[in-house]
């Protein structure tokens, strides 16, 4: 994982994404999860591309259950693309580096 | 640039077609498409793969076949194919909006889940429909999920969704099941499995935002309807090979696999072969996916060598 990368819990999930000034990306996911594996590195090198303009981080579902469960989320990988504490868009399943390069310019 | 080798789908065939060729210094790209590595990166252990004594994670094995073929020059690329043009040679594909050429295809782009066909299936999944329960199951602890089917894996997702969810139903529209007798005695002596034979799922009610809160089923006996309370719908009704892009293109088969030649892997165009899931519905494993994978590659390779 990138140092770009943060590490979201249920325990900062309220000061480091919901309260960001930056929208945020999350990423949820988990270590049994074969589809996670597949996007984590774009998820890696979008957090290099967007820095400064798009706050990236992954939730990983297995030790932060109540932030999986709050948002809703039923099938990962989940992607969450939240601005000033609202989700404003979503993709489930893996996906290819376009689809969610799409949802961030259409963000900032 | 022109490629002698494209090849479309990275499950065991496509990678195995990779290692192959890449081996003959063809230089293969593979192209990944949306689920790299396939199907068995949403399956736990592989138990029946030869070689792995001990088992072995489908992700893991799938990242095995990946950096094997990586390891003789084959190049892979997290990439969807979006349209072809095989009406003249090299055969053209667009990728993103970039356009190739090659002088050979091999199709490996496998099988995906079958689903019902509803408007509210299709809107929920990943809010609470799924096709897959070892991926989702994680998110049902102790709630009631509703599983779709009759065959084996239908009986296999019940079972494994009882690790998590508080009651599974089964619903199936006869009133006897495909599954092997093994599998449906297990399904049956566990306690928190019930079944629903007759019944048809009529529709599926939620949002994305709260989720599976009701499935309505269909009595096939009396058309009766009965909305039930439940948080997941988990589809288990079989395979549709993933021929879109190919179809009014190649031969397919009344079910839409790709018909290829007898004994061979090459399909009704010269010059495009086809392998694994994709052309084949009556194996559908892993290493006979790989076994056409190796095909295709030496088919490919003889094909450009005697052209």
């Amino acid at each position: 994982m990138s140092k770009n990368v943060h590490e979201f819990t249920d325990e900062n999930f309220e000061t480091d994404v919901t309260q960001s000034d930056l929208p945020v990306l999350i990423d949820f996911w988990a270590a049994w999860c074969g589809p996670c594996k597949a996007i984590a590195p774009l998820i890696d090198e979008i957090a290099g591309e967007y820095q400064g303009k798009i706050k990236v981080g992954k939730v990983d579902v297995d030790q932060n259950q109540n932030t999986a469960m709050k948002y809703g989320v039923r099938s990962i990988p989940t992607l969450l693309l939240m601005k000033n504490g609202e989700i404003v868009d979503q993709i489930v399943g893996a996906v290819p580096k376009g689809n969610i390069t799409d949802i961030l310019n259409k963000a900032i | 640039m022109k490629r002698k080798v494209i090849i479309i789908g990275s499950g065991p065939a496509g990678l195995t077609a990779a290692i192959y060729s890449a081996r003959a210094n063809l230089n293969p790209l593979v192209f990944e498409g949306a689920q790299p590595g396939g199907q068995l990166t949403i399956t736990t252990d592989v138990e029946n793969y030869p070689g792995f004594s001990e088992g072995i994670l489908g992700p893991d094995m799938m990242d095995q076949f990946r950096k094997q073929a990586k390891r003789f020059g084959a190049e892979c690329l997290y990439e969807t194919v979006d349209k072809i043009d095989f009406s003249e040679h090299p055969f053209r594909l667009w990728v993103n909006g970039k356009k190739y050429s090659s002088d050979s295809i091999i199709i490996s782009t496998g099988a995906s889940a079958r689903l019902l066909g509803l408007e509210s299936e299709t809107r929920l999944m990943g809010h609470g429909v799924s096709a897959c329960a070892t991926c989702d199951g994680f998110f049902f602890k102790d709630k009631k999920v509703f599983v779709v089917g009759g065959g084996d894996s239908a009986m296999e997702e019940a079972n494994f969704l009882t690790k998590f969810a508080s009651s599974v139903i089964i619903v199936h529209r006869r009133d006897e099941f495909r599954a092997s007798k093994i599998m449906v005695d297990r399904a049956l002596s566990n306690p928190k499995i019930s079944v629903r034979y007759n019944t048809v799922v009529d529709d599926i009610v939620g949002s994305e935002k709260s989720g599976v809160e009701s499935i309505i089923l269909k009595d096939t006996k009396t058309d009766e309807k009965n909305e039930e309370k439940c948080d997941g719908v988990f589809m288990a009704i079989g395979h549709v090979p993933n021929t879109k892009l190919f179809k009014g293109v190649l031969e397919l088969d009344g079910s839409g696999y790709i018909v290829t030649k007898p004994d061979s892997t090459h399909t009704n165009l010269e010059g495009v072969f086809a392998c694994g899931d994709v052309q084949d519905q009556i194996y559908r494993q892993a290493v006979t996916a790989a076994g056409t994978g190796c095909m295709a590659a030496l088919d490919s390779e003889r094909w450009l060598e005697h052209r």
